[in-house]
């Protein structure tokens, strides 16, 4: 009896001290302490993603170690928008104020492994955590006066993190918007400013366009035709990209180096570099991202396919074959796995119909609305236009995705008003707001009371 | 307590160039490695005091007021991030450049602005002692405040210099502005209109 219990005892110390010294894994679920947020359960059995403090400096406490993951992730999405950065709070004066609420602390807001205390984006805080500190505002803000202190936050009003779409002057600048403009289309995706990365900086670069017959596969190998053919009619024959670029990325002439019929994620990226980037950062790619096996739609929380429960995530899952056919990618590739009520009612839905036109041509390019439309929106920067594959960015929270998409189509207030209707957000946006965001009637309201107490020239 | 030469020398070349984040490489400098000695928190804050101030004043007298006289398309406007043709206010870039310097670690004090009358509710006083010092340098013109003061259980040397009225995009701006309130003074050239802070960790 006595040596069965120590052998119990044994194994489950084993067990357990081989769970945390092992790599990445299931066996590592044995250690954690509750359920992850909907952000993080993907890399949840990387313990060290968040907790290893030999990414951080030496004298980094356990705190310091996941703040400091927090911002390796985190970091550059915040930068230039945030409006609550850690260093507004330097001041020594805000000692009193920190001392309440450690705003420079993201764990302050953002534990994890706490699921009874988490809200929406991560949020452990009571919802009520504005009023801590502008408990004053309905002195400078009279129209803020009786409202609820947990209301901030809701969507159209504040974002703590960005409020590029939401600060008053923006708010202005939009006002009297019609709920759908005249002229509703997203920016024309430019493939060539799109690409970046160490082969396009080659001064090979742009190359020669390649015929089907220049493929340059090894010739004792058997290629269907189709698939030829896909490679040639498309982008990639047209760059001159050959079959050897892909197949043999490490080739550089060397003939030792083996045809692989995978190609992996880092080739693509040769190119494609803001792309994988991206990527990576979402919830599609941030397995990737840690070193762990690509994210499938088993491990997901949100209802998904059964049939495609063992697909993998990676640069091929949606751009597939050869043809890499972006229209595919952009709601086929996505309806493949996601079986939620928003994903479903796509298909049906205004935004739906407007996508089918576009992709029979009864429209032109750009007034359709794919999922990716929504989620991997055309970003306009000093290289063009370009998509952004993080398709988790502007959902963080939600009004983000009003600046970024919903404006090329919409007026401000009907976005945000869209946005802020969960029902809505649900049935893929097949009806009106049933109630109206009013932070743009009240900015439009506070600037012209400014206009009015503004002294008069002589 | 004393701070080095050194290190202000290398601080007044910074602001002055506005290159910041060079901390390192000008400290390096033939001017800035002399051994002169050390300096007073006191005399400290007034050098690099001396350096903002004569920042701001070129700003606001040569480049803010110069556009306005000009009629150029480009003005100094409070939203300038999301406005076209749009420059920072003096008061903005003047915080812009304490963000700056407070991220910067090798740094070593901190600056800010505060009004009795604030356009903008940050900048107003946040403690007893900044009340103190904002009434002081208000009834008693041409004088700076000197003081310790202890937050957050970290002591500070503090000093608060008049910041006055230097161009008249800066009174202009302020008397006729919508925020200010009913009780503002209508500010004339050389009325003190803050004050601007430095604090030194002791």
């Amino acid at each position: 009896m006595w040596f069965a219990c120590l052998g119990i005892n044994l194994l489950i110390g084993v067990f357990y001290s081989v769970a945390l010294i092992a790599p990445a894994s299931s066996v590592k679920s044995a250690w954690l302490p509750g359920k992850t947020t909907h952000g993080h359960y993907q890399i949840e059995l990387d313990c060290n993603a968040c907790h290893d403090p030999s990414k951080s400096e030496d004298s980094m406490n356990a705190s310091d170690v996941m703040q400091d993951a927090c911002i390796r992730c985190h970091g550059d999405q915040l930068k230039d928008v945030d409006t609550h950065p850690a260093k507004k709070f330097n001041d020594p004066t805000n000692a009193e104020l920190l001392a309440t609420l450690d705003a420079q602390n993201c764990l302050s807001c953002h534990a994890e492994h706490v699921p009874h205390q988490t809200l929406s984006m991560g949020l452990t805080m009571p919802a009520d955590y504005c009023w801590h500190c502008h408990k004053e505002i309905s002195d400078s803000r009279p129209s803020h006066r009786g409202m609820a202190f947990d209301s901030c936050a809701t969507a159209g009003c504040h974002n703590y993190h960005d409020n590029s779409a939401l600060y008053e002057k923006f708010l202005d600048d939009h006002f009297g918007q019609p709920d759908h403009l005249s002229l509703a289309t997203v920016p024309e995706r430019d493939t060539t400013s799109g690409l970046s990365g160490s082969e396009i900086s080659n001064t090979l670069w742009p190359m020669p366009a390649s015929k089907i017959n220049d493929a340059d596969h090894p010739k004792s190998m058997q290629v269907d035709t189709t698939l030829l053919r896909d490679w040639a009619e498309t982008s990639h024959a047209a760059a001159g990209v050959q079959c050897s670029h892909c197949h043999l990325p490490d080739s550089n002439g060397q003939e030792s180096v083996t045809w692989s019929d995978h190609v992996p994620m880092e080739t693509c990226g040769q190119c494609h570099e803001r792309q994988v980037d991206t990527f990576i950062e979402g919830k599609h790619g941030m397995r990737l991202a840690v070193g762990l096996s690509p994210m499938t739609p088993a491990r997901a929380r949100l209802p998904m396919n059964h049939d495609a429960a063992h697909r993998e995530l990676n640069c091929n899952a949606c751009h597939n074959d050869h043809r890499f056919d972006t229209q595919f990618a952009a709601t086929d590739a996505c309806l493949q796995c996601h079986a939620d009520d928003h994903s479903l009612a796509h298909v049906n839905s205004p935004h739906g119909e407007l996508w089918r036109d576009e992709v029979l041509q009864k429209r032109v390019s750009g007034t359709g609305v794919s999922c990716a439309t929504c989620h991997m929106p055309r970003l306009t920067d000093d290289g063009g236009v370009w998509v952004n594959h993080d398709q988790s960015a502007n959902l963080r929270p939600n009004e983000k995705m009003a600046r970024e998409v919903c404006l090329n189509c919409h007026g401000l207030e009907y976005a945000l008003s869209a946005l802020a209707d969960e029902d809505l957000v649900r049935n893929g946006f097949d009806a009106e707001p049933s109630k109206r965001i009013e932070s743009v009637q009240m900015a439009r309201k506070w600037f012209l009371d400014r206009s009015t107490k503004r002294r008069k020239k002589p | 307590m004393t701070i080095s030469i050194r290190f202000l020398l290398a601080c007044v070349a910074l602001m002055t160039s506005g290159l910041l984040i060079t901390l390192s490489g000008c400290s390096n400098s033939e001017a800035s490695s002399s051994t002169a000695g050390s300096i007073t928190p006191r005399q400290f804050a007034d050098g690099v005091h001396a350096v903002m101030m004569a920042d701001r004043t070129v700003y606001a007298t040569h480049v803010v007021t110069n556009l306005k006289k000009q009629d150029a398309p480009v003005t100094a406007d409070e939203y300038w991030q999301d406005t076209e043709n749009a420059i920072p206010l003096p008061a903005q870039m003047f915080r812009m450049g304490a963000e700056l310097v407070d991220e910067n670690p090798e740094a070593g004090f901190t600056y800010a602005l505060r009004s009795k009358w604030p356009l903008n509710e940050q900048h107003k006083a946040k403690t007893d002692f900044e009340k103190e010092a904002l009434d002081f340098i208000s009834d008693n013109p041409g004088d700076n405040f000197y003081g310790e003061e202890e937050l957050g259980g970290k002591k500070f040397f503090v000093a608060v210099y008049p910041d006055r009225a230097v161009a008249e995009a800066c009174w202009s701006c302020h008397n006729d502005h919508p925020s200010r309130g009913e009780d503002y003074p209508d500010f004339a050239k050389d009325d003190v209109m803050g004050g601007v802070l430095v604090r030194v960790p002791m």
